[in-house]
């Protein structure tokens, strides 16, 4: 390419024209040792990624190192850059739920929850959302929260080179993933929380079988504790590893956890509640050390704290058992709950007998609703919630229209990865590794 | 503002405004005053009133946002806007340069800031102790090709914890000359989300160095969120018929 389109060349080109340089790209140490030695070059820099397997998915870190030191960190992303939000933009307000369940693949209930929540602010019908849906909601928000910590204590662990932490941490979620394809059928991409509501009722049986679930994820939770909180090397690597105080987090915008860790208790549940969060008894856990072991302990505590809530919603569903769980407004609601088939998509067959053999106007809704979809008054909304990472931002700008104009994801970890050079410079290479697992960044939002 | 524009805000204070009225009812707290339209498109269905569900029916739809509130905001939002009129007077600013407009809607502040005087408000509204906005959620922009003179918006959401409030800022520049100050020694979180927008949108933030690319390739051609920039896809072709990439099939709109 040339200087002209490339848009950092200013900052690149002139600087590196004319330096000495080398690239180790494989062959005999020796011979890269040496080749290293005979240029004299003092500036050692190491690209860790985006192949790595310790950065998390496709993260790539620019370590400069002298020794054992790293002098300089930065991180560089957009490796897995999908143009979710551009996708948005040429679908429907239902169909965007598909699109946004894809971005933090390890939570995506709460960018479904988030985006729809937005939508029917922008739409006007908060209040009108059936109770048994926002329980739903909830059920399914802090169940994935669970999930989702769980990945970050097994991937950590792995990373560190516990094996038995991550084999425990998945087992333990695939609990939780067999409730997800009991309830929406499929264990990822659920696009379960709709504009409106949630696309069907939990199937029956259901509560009993997460009442279960609970109790195995609990097991193999005190499982990784013993593992983990008495544990000499695991303590040495990762205590006073990886320190940001509170005055860089809110400097640098740092939600979630990682805040959490530096004995500021703010949680978007707590401060600007939704789904009813002021209802459910629960807290939110800190602690004041915010280093990287502060932050793996505060993960296992919010699983128990999500697990309360859980316990909580379970018995407020059976209250409300047989009641909607979708906004009665029929120009926004699907006119027929799904029954799940065998192969975890599905069709109601009464539905179809209705439309296609009894009723033409009834045909034509279906298809106009689903084809065209329902306009959304004009306006700009900005919804937060509470994701395991931090706070999920959702701004969503509509022009009167079936698609969003715009639809803006504000990925904590995102966010949340600007810190990597204040966590990891000053450091030792290895404590590189425990600081980015602290962060628990999911490319998959990060990228969008 | 075209003349086309005059009609169509003209038709819609009296029309469109009822259509959204649910929703604005929802969240709207204290007056309204005319809605502001950012353009006017012809389309083919969407036709209300008239029975027409033929998608020959001559759509015209007029796009507009909701316009500038006035005062009562409501809530805490009165106090805020007072602090600022306060400080920016104070500072030899003056207010009514610094903020252009103050919309109330749907339960949201959005103040609407001349991008010479963004950094001040930014420093204000963190450091002012009945503001203290000090967490900064990021900036995004969006797009509105049809909204001449302010084609570029800039969106900044903020957040007090200590008073468990928040609010949107919003800069708009025009296409020609999309340079807005950086916020980034006020919000060094902002750091990142200005170079997504620059990726993004093409809005050049000024005063920091390393505005570089971060989503896309370093060599990347153009901005992909803006409106005029295709959304791409290849054809697809089945059974001899063909279905063209989704920004190009026949939209409703």
């Amino acid at each position: 390419m040339s200087a002209q389109t490339h848009a950092t060349a200013h900052l690149f080109d002139a600087e590196t024209d004319g330096i000495r340089s080398f690239e180790a790209t494989g062959g005999d140490w020796s011979d890269i040792a040496e080749e290293a030695a005979r240029l004299g070059e003092q500036r050692i820099v190491v690209n860790m990624g985006p192949q790595h397997p310790s950065t998390h998915g496709v993260l790539r870190l620019m370590l400069e190192i002298d020794g054992e030191t790293v002098t300089e960190a930065r991180a560089g992303i957009g490796y897995l850059h999908t143009g979710i939000e551009k996708n948005m933009e040429f679908r429907t307000w239902t169909q965007g739920v598909t699109f946004c369940t894809r971005m933090d693949y390890l939570a995506p209930l709460f960018q479904e929850a988030a985006y729809c929540l937005g939508t029917e602010r922008l739409l006007g019908i908060t209040d009108d959302i059936p109770e048994r849906a926002t329980q739903i909601r909830v059920l399914m928000m802090e169940l994935n929260r669970v999930g989702s910590h769980l990945v970050a204590l097994a991937t950590g662990g792995n990373e560190l080179g516990a094996t038995t932490l991550m084999t425990i941490g998945f087992t333990a979620r695939e609990e939780i993933l067999r409730v997800f394809e009991l309830i929406t059928g499929l264990r990822m991409n659920h696009a379960y929380i709709r504009p409106g509501g949630v696309a069907q009722d939990i199937p029956p049986g259901a509560l009993d079988q997460i009442r279960e679930a609970i109790v195995g994820v609990k097991r193999y939770l005190r499982q990784l504790e013993d593992l983990m909180l008495g544990q000499p090397i695991l303590k040495g690597r990762l205590q006073n590893v990886g320190v940001l105080n509170l005055a860089s987090c809110m400097a640098l915008g740092i939600t979630g956890p990682m805040l959490r860790s530096t004995g500021l208790p703010y949680d978007v549940r707590k401060a600007a509640p939704y789904c009813g969060y002021e209802t459910y008894d629960f807290d939110v856990p800190v602690l004041d050390n915010a280093d990287c072991w502060d932050r793996m302990v505060l993960r296992i505590e919010e699983c128990y704290q999500s697990m309360k809530i859980v316990d909580q919603v379970l018995e407020r569903l059976q209250a409300s058992t047989g009641t909607p769980v979708m906004v009665g407004d029929k120009k926004i609601a699907w006119p027929a709950q799904l029954a799940i088939g065998s192969d975890g998509m599905g069709n109601s067959l009464d539905h179809i007998r209705e439309i296609m053999g009894t009723s033409m106007e009834a045909l034509i809704h279906h298809f106009k609703l689903v084809t065209e979809g329902f306009r959304v008054p004009a306006g700009q909304v900005w919804q937060t919630v509470e994701h395991p990472r931090g706070e999920l931002g959702v701004h969503l700008v509509s022009d009167g229209g079936t698609k969003p104009y715009r639809a803006h994801f504000r990925d904590p970890s995102f966010n949340n990865l600007q810190a990597v050079s204040m966590l990891c410079e000053g450091g030792q290479v290895a404590d590189v590794v425990c600081a980015v697992a602290s962060i628990d960044p999911v490319l998959g939002g990060v990228d969008r | 503002m075209t003349d086309e524009k005059k009609d169509a805000a003209e038709a819609v204070n009296t029309e469109a405004q009822a259509t959204s009225e649910t929703a604005l009812e929802a969240g709207s707290q204290g007056h309204r005053t005319p809605l502001d339209v950012v353009a006017v498109r012809e389309g083919m269905f969407g036709v209300s009133g008239s029975g027409d569900t033929s998608g020959f029916g001559g759509l015209v739809s007029t796009v507009a946002m909701p316009g500038p509130s006035e005062r009562p905001y409501g809530g805490w939002f009165d106090e805020v806007v007072d602090v600022l009129i306060e400080l920016l007077d104070g500072s030899g600013t003056g207010y009514a340069n610094a903020v252009e407009s103050v919309i109330v809607d749907r339960g949201e502040l959005t103040l609407n800031i001349a991008r010479a005087h963004l950094v001040e408000v930014a420093q204000h509204l963190r450091d002012d102790q009945d503001l203290r906005f000090e967490l900064s959620l990021g900036v995004s922009g969006v797009h509105y090709p049809h909204d001449t003179g302010r084609e570029l918006h800039a969106v900044y959401h903020l957040t007090s914890i200590t008073h468990g409030r928040r609010l949107r800022l919003e800069v708009a520049v025009p296409d020609a000359d999309p340079t807005i100050p950086t916020t980034v020694d006020v919000y060094p979180a902002n750091d990142w989300h200005e170079r997504e927008t620059w990726d993004f949108f093409g809005i050049v933030f000024t005063g920091r160095s390393d505005l570089a690319r971060i989503q896309m390739p370093d060599d990347w051609p153009g901005h992909p969120q803006r409106k005029d920039y295709p959304l791409g896809g290849i054809p697809v072709e089945y059974k001899g018929a063909t279905v063209p990439p989704a920004d190009q099939r026949r939209q409703y709109t």
